[in-house]
């Protein structure tokens, strides 16, 4: 991608619609074939992107519901259609995953790449019966450590902070990561 | 790195422990309410939905205690999946021709437009619904509430938005559904929405609700919104235009998408 090109429009003129929770009942309004493929599961440069959901007394949550958007390997921003009706070659940078009876979730996606020389990293939203509006936050690569330290925003936090929103890289080359909704460990949430 | 706990079955989680009274509920939501107020007027901004809001007692365990960080999207954050007619079927938006028979209930459509903040129709995007039944029974295995499911329906729809911005569907009104947040709970009718906007950023999930409805004041989801202006956006407005003659009711439900405060243009001769 080239340089960001913002464009300033001026004031808000129209109030937004509040968020509400995805309630309990969201798996049959939500899930469909494939929402977790965002790349065909073990095909060359898959990687898998596991972890899970807890709450503040470190139990897991299990009905969650997490969704990841990201660039492609090359640091494209995905134009292609069809995230809900996957074709298994589209690649369309969106993945959505409803959380088992252990919190889990897992995703099969690529690495994405650099976007305007920043570290890369996965935007996540989760939503959960018991949470009153989503949550914003990153999921980021671990691999190059320079560009992390460079990254304004992490550069910003704590170290403790950092790491609730850098992922682990599994001796076999997936991803794990783990999102804490409250608690020690807390994952940083983010607002735009 | 993977738990090793056993996790407590989902629908027992479902009934807050202490069941509290509904006079203590809307108590406390009135509490919670005057609270924002005081902090308002001391110059405090405050979310338009409270994440962190006790009367709604699952949140208790399940709100950031921090607030998020505020930042500037990345390129990434300010665009969305693209959705497009070929992600869904005509007929998905039309909740009441999904079995052989006609569901039992008052047929209503609903109709609306998906706006950005600066009122710019949000075209090409999908918007996924779902909902109880004119009974107040879910589909779902978990529901326990004893109301009859319907054969006729199952209460899951989806469409994608036009190029005007504007979506419309056809379904059964909802009943008011029982839940076990403390002593006879019961939420207001209400059809759950999940939103794309043009940015990840604006990714929304929320409900509808149906105007003069009872329940509102007991109800601590819909009033996680501490004001009443913004709890207002969340209702639908009878549209007797809407109306068709001896078939269906009409309502109107426009959605706004929040920011951000800046978004990507392509360069003309860019493409």
């Amino acid at each position: 991608m080239t340089a960001r090109n913002l464009r300033d429009l001026g004031p808000k003129t129209h109030e937004k619609t509040p968020g509400q929770t995805v309630g309990p009942f969201f798996a049959f309004g939500t899930v469909y074939p494939k929402m977790n493929e965002v790349v065909f599961p073990h095909s060359p440069g898959s990687v898998r992107l596991s972890g899970a959901v807890y709450d503040g007394a470190g139990q897991p949550i299990p009905d969650a519901l997490v969704e990841i958007w990201g660039a492609d390997s090359e640091g494209n921003i995905p134009r292609g259609r069809g995230s809900r009706r996957r074709d298994d070659f589209t690649f369309t940078g969106y993945g959505r995953c409803a959380t088992t009876d252990e919190g889990g979730f897992v995703f099969w996606t690529l690495n994405p790449g650099q976007v305007d020389s920043r570290a890369p990293f996965f935007a996540a939203i989760v939503f959960a019966r018991g949470l009153p509006d989503k949550l914003h936050t990153r999921i980021y690569l671990p691999d190059d450590q320079d560009l992390l330290d460079a990254d304004p925003f992490l550069s910003s936090l704590t170290p403790d902070e950092r790491a609730t929103l850098i992922a682990t890289r599994t001796p076999d080359g997936n991803l794990h990561h783990d999102i804490r909704l409250q608690g020690e460990k807390e994952t940083v949430f983010i607002a735009f | 790195m993977t738990s090793n706990k056993t996790a407590a079955a989902p629908e027992e989680l479902l009934a807050a422990p202490d069941q509290a009274t509904q006079n203590q509920i809307t108590q406390e939501i009135r509490d919670l309410h005057d609270e924002v107020a005081r902090r308002e007027a001391e110059g405090e901004t405050v979310p338009s939905t409270m994440w962190n809001f006790p009367p709604y007692r699952s949140s208790i365990l399940r709100h950031p205690t921090k607030n998020p960080r505020l930042v500037d999207p990345e390129t990434i954050e300010l665009w969305s999946p693209a959705y497009g007619q070929r992600d869904v079927a005509a007929i998905e938006s039309d909740l009441t021709l999904q079995h052989t028979g006609e569901p039992q209930g008052e047929r209503i459509t609903v109709q609306g437009r998906l706006l950005d903040s600066w009122g710019r129709p949000v075209a090409n995007q999908l918007i996924e619904v779902w909902q109880a039944n004119a009974a107040g029974r879910y589909i779902h295995q978990r529901d326990q509430h004893p109301a009859p499911l319907d054969p006729n329906f199952t209460g899951a729809g989806r469409f994608i938005t036009n190029d005007n911005g504007e979506y419309k569907f056809t379904t059964i009104k909802p009943g008011p559904y029982p839940w076990k947040n403390h002593v006879n709970a019961w939420r207001p009718a209400h059809i759950h929405f999940s939103i794309f906007g043009s940015g990840f950023t604006q990714r929304i999930v929320t409900q509808m609700y149906f105007p003069g409805d009872p329940l509102f004041a007991l109800d601590p989801i819909y009033n996680t919104i501490p004001r009443q202006k913004d709890r207002d956006r969340l209702v639908g407005t009878y549209d007797h235009d809407l109306t068709v003659p001896e078939f269906s009711m009409g309502y109107r439900w426009d959605i706004v998408v929040d920011g951000p405060d800046a978004t990507w243009f392509e360069p003309e001769g860019d493409h």
